[in-house]
């Protein structure tokens, strides 16, 4: 694309508020004024209200559910359990991985919170009403949270359905608590590198469970007709056509039939990308009433039973010469999965792309093993604000080179510059097997040690040390650093498909003949501000204001065919599919133009807005000129119109990458901790909105900071899921969370058409290991090497206390 | 379950609705009178995404019953815009600093920053953390939402806003 030279070409461009400006958001109109239209919001006459009873048990039998009590309740129209779903073979569904799910409980419970009952009524409150008064009778069974004691030759079976089935939907099964077991890398080269290596450390690095807690639950509206034989279905989805298609293939109803609307989202960050069986007892309820069933969960039920994340257990190691060149990672992750698998993965990567684990350092050789369990524990395993499973191993692969650096006694910044891939590297390809399409750490690097004055907070910290040490002051200080890079926009469709629909995106552009666009896409916003974004590519591509451009998402019956938004797929996946149908509504607009200027297509430019004759600018025409045209001036034996559609389906992954500096002090004696500056340096290629980018920063770090610092889905030795309410998950309010300093650099993608990369989830990933890292380098010159997190005041101060700090 | 009648005056019209005396003020906002603009979002009274103005004082809707605001004024955010559809201060801000993302929060914080900044015209930075931290935002990291809310202050005292130095 031609850059705009001329003033009045620089005027028309900025007039556009196309790419690269900070464009204020459509959606804030609506949202600023309380109109913003999200599923609870939604209501249908006659509708019904559904809820659960619960299961109060980790692991039991069922042997009895008695629903008499609740039935009487005036106002409930209908109590469903696994027998009244085993009728429309439905009390078990298909999961993303591969597995399958009780959708009620069939025989026994396998997690606290179970779903076993669903009861449906004319209001809410009767609903739980009632919910309440189901009796269930149990066995109590011998229960399993930890997932090193889940593969004992002793352990209980948990999944009964499964046990004589040694084989699964990723290979063999070792255990009739295995899921799977899948390797990357080369073994023997990597075993035969460690047998040789100068220095190399081995820690287990834990990822604890979280969860990703949108500040909207998840939430559903079903409506059949028994008249049409239609299912529309509003729901908090983040992939509205893969939940249309799941529905089509598990329910036998015909596809054109089913029409699914995911309205407003209030928040997703992972937690809406699955199925889950308040989505399934909605429909079926439906189904047999005739009626619209709403299904709201509430706080606690979102928290301990729609997905959890992470629960990664990373062993890992690291190979090094004396001075600090490494030389093999080995890492073997104990995944707990809980009680089904129900990872949202691509479906060929049952520990997502966790093989991303050599980050930005330029190992020779690595082998990656991971092995899935069972556990007495919710199901899930969805990317919280992540490409898949990437933030556990960014976390492995940042804590573990800081420890190596202690070892090896290096500044842990000059022993990354020493390893990081080389900016003549590019395309570089991993020892596990990815192409990085493009970076350049060592500038981003240097630019953050700039910015934070790092090589002086090193002596700050020193001078604090000693003092520590003289007994002066009882504040420890730490420098966290983390460099991070991600593997996003999944993806290509050799290697990912969802249930086998292969990961492309999907973007429709039609123009109408007065020059206004509406462009609709297989995406959904759940907050990241699509409606202002997509515009923007647009109006760049076409030259047609953004402010004339409507964008909509969300509904299957319009939206073109899209795998959703999760992973930080939208702008690489979908913002290219955008691009290319936007090129190919220009391509057409110039032969619109050139027939009309009576020259041959190569004799026009394109100057922001119009073709114009080479060497005579004066000759030109708008695209609002050539929008009305199309429809009554098309050359002969053109179509008239002005519209195209693009699926695309992209060559590669994009690897955005970043630079986060932490500085922290902590109070040994209280645990107390205060983050004093955290700096975020993002390269994510080329910058759609930086107002947008930098909000997407702020969030995401501030996820980090919870996860780093405090949020934890923790589970008793019985299965109590503890932790599931706001009184326990931490989630920082004002008051705690820090102040954000963002910067960038700009490494654009090669391969993508306008060479952006993604950010959304860049932050999250980035800032959990830069947090992480500050406490323990706090900590490091009194001895320590590692600490678990989350890093909240306790156990800060246990670790002190640990240290013998407090003697 | 015993019902009763709930009259109370919203956004500057009176209303009244037959509910069951243990209807929460947030379901009768939003399932009685269709003001669906004040969310849910954890049932505890801890995320504040269901604040309200209720006789001039920050209330956590979903904590109190709609009886207990018998009579009361109360204002939502569908009242904050003028009758003119100008939208208010806050509001604006919120979009100019980009003080929001998915939405879901937005209207409980509003709410509470129009009563922060009617206690406290010209809070600091430090005051407005402090006077936010029972609303819960998922999305932003409060970062711009202060800084909106230091722009609605500067605009509604008549003065020019001018962004602390990072």
């Amino acid at each position: 694309m031609n850059a705009p030279t001329d003033p009045t070409s620089l005027e028309r461009a900025e007039k556009l508020q196309g790419m690269g400006c900070k464009r204020k958001r459509v959606e804030d109109v609506r949202f600023t004024q309380g109109r913003g239209n999200y599923v609870d919001d939604i209501k249908l006459p006659g509708m019904l209200h559904g809820d659960f009873h619960r299961s109060s048990h980790a692991h039991a039998r069922v042997l009895k559910i008695d629903t008499s009590k609740a039935k009487a309740v005036p106002g409930v129209v209908a109590v469903l359990t696994a027998e009244d779903l085993k009728g429309v073979n439905l009390a078990w569904m298909p999961t993303l991985a591969g597995d399958v799910q009780m959708v009620l409980a069939d025989g026994k419970v396998l997690y606290q919170n179970q779903e076993i009952a669903f009861v449906v009524a004319t209001d809410r409150y009767i609903a739980a009403d009632a919910a309440d008064l189901v009796e269930v009778e149990y066995e109590d069974l011998p229960v399993v949270v930890d997932p090193f004691k889940a593969m004992a030759p002793d352990a209980p079976v948990l999944r009964e359905d499964l046990k004589d089935k040694m084989d699964g939907a990723h290979g063999p099964r070792k255990h009739y608590n295995h899921i799977f077991n899948w390797q990357v890398g080369d073994k023997d080269l990597t075993d035969a590198a460690f047998a040789k290596a100068e220095v190399a450390t081995k820690d287990l690095l834990v990822y604890q469970r979280v969860h990703p807690c949108p500040l909207e639950t998840c939430q559903c509206l079903v409506s059949f007709s028994k008249i049409t034989g239609e299912i529309t279905i509003y729901g908090t989805f983040q992939a509205p056509h893969v939940i249309r298609t799941v529905v089509a293939l598990i329910s036998g109803l015909p596809e054109q039939k089913i029409h699914v609307i995911s309205p407003d989202i209030g928040g997703g960050f992972g937690n809406k990308v699955g199925a889950y069986p308040g989505y399934i007892c909605a429909a079926v309820a439906s189904i047999v009433t005739g009626l619209p069933v709403k299904w709201v969960e509430d706080r606690i039920e979102n928290l301990s039973t729609t997905s959890f994340a992470r629960d990664y257990h990373m062993t890992t190691e690291i190979a090094a010469t004396r001075d600090g060149k490494v030389t093999a990672l080995r890492v073997h992750i104990l995944a707990d999965h809980g009680a089904f698998d129900a990872c949202a993965d691509p479906s060929k990567w049952p520990a997502g792309f966790s093989n991303i684990v050599t980050g930005s350092y330029d190992f020779p050789v690595a082998h990656l093993s991971v092995d899935g369990v069972y556990t007495n524990k919710a199901p899930g395993g969805v990317a919280y604000r992540c490409s898949f499973r990437v933030t556990e191993v960014a976390y492995a692969i940042e804590r573990a080179m800081d420890i190596m650096a202690q070892k090896l006694g290096l500044d842990p910044v000059d022993f990354r510059m020493k390893n990081f891939i080389k900016r003549e590297q590019f395309p570089y390809h991993s020892a596990l097997g990815w192409e990085y399409d493009s970076g350049d750490y060592h500038t981003a690097m240097q630019k953050a040690l700039d910015a934070t004055g790092y090589r002086k907070l090193r002596e700050e910290q020193k001078a604090r040390q000693d003092a520590f040490k003289r007994g002066e002051t009882r504040e420890i200080m730490g420098v966290g650093v983390a460099f991070f890079t991600e593997i996003v926009g999944a993806g290509p469709s050799k290697n990912c498909d969802i249930l086998g629909i292969a990961m492309f995106d999907s973007a429709e552009i039609r123009i109408h003949p007065t020059g206004r666009v509406l462009g609709r896409m297989g995406s959904k916003s759940q907050g990241q501000g699509h409606e202002t974004t997509w515009a923007q590519i647009i109006a760049t591509e076409i030259g047609i204001p953004a402010d004339d451009i409507a964008i909509e998402e969300g509904n299957t019956d319009t939206a073109p065919y899209g795998l959703g938004t999760y992973g930080s797929r939208s702008t690489p996946v979908t913002g290219a599919a955008i691009a290319m149908a936007a090129r190919k509504i220009k391509a057409k607009a110039q032969m619109i133009a050139a027939y009309l200027l009576e020259v041959h297509e190569g004799d026009l430019e394109w100057d922001v807005d119009r073709f114009r004759v080479k060497g005579n600018p004066e000759q030109f025409k708008t695209m609002a000129q050539l929008a009305w045209a199309a429809y009554n001036k098309v050359p002969p034996g053109m179509e008239p119109g002005l519209e195209a559609v693009s699926y695309y389906d992209p060559p590669n992954m994009t690897y955005p990458f970043g630079a986060y500096v932490c500085v922290m002090d902590i109070d040994v004696d209280t645990g107390v901790h205060k983050v004093r500056r955290f700096y975020a340096l993002d390269d994510c290629g080329t910058r759609i909105n930086p107002m947008i980018i930098e909000g997407q920063v702020h969030g995401g770090c501030t996820e980090g900071y919870a996860i780093a610092m405090g949020q934890e889905i923790f589970y008793d030795e019985d299965g109590n899921v503890k932790g599931a309410s706001f009184m326990d998950y931490f989630l920082p309010t004002a008051v705690e969370t820090p102040h954000w300093e963002t910067d960038y650099t700009v490494t654009p993608s090669p391969h993508h058409p306008i060479g952006a990369k993604g950010v959304g989830e860049s932050p999250n990933v980035g800032s959990v290991p830069c947090f992480a890292n500050a406490v323990n380098d706090a900590f490091k010159f009194l001895g320590s090497t590692h600490m678990a997190m989350p890093h909240d005041a306790y156990r800060v101060w246990q670790a002190a206390e640990n240290l013998g700090l407090h003697r | 379950m015993s019902k009763c009648n709930v009259s109370v005056t919203v956004n500057g019209k009176s209303v009244s609705a037959e509910v069951e005396s243990r209807t929460l003020l947030i379901h009768y906002l939003r399932e009685n009178l269709g003001l669906t603009g004040s969310h849910i979002g954890c049932d505890t009274s801890h995320c504040g995404a269901c604040t309200v103005d209720i006789d001039g004082k920050s209330v956590k809707s979903c904590t109190i019953f709609a009886l207990q605001a018998q009579g009361a004024q109360i204002l939502t955010i569908e009242g904050m815009a003028g009758a003119d559809g100008k939208l208010h201060a806050l509001q604006e801000a919120f979009r100019e600093m980009h003080g929001l993302q998915c939405g879901y929060c937005t209207p409980g914080m509003i709410m509470r920053a129009h009563r922060l900044l009617q206690e406290n015209p010209n809070p600091s930075e430090a005051e407005i953390r402090m006077g936010i931290s029972g609303n819960l935002c998922r999305c932003t990291g409060y970062q711009n939402i202060v800084k909106a809310i230091q722009y609605a202050a500067a605009k509604l005292n008549g003065v020019d806003y001018k962004e602390a130095a990072e």
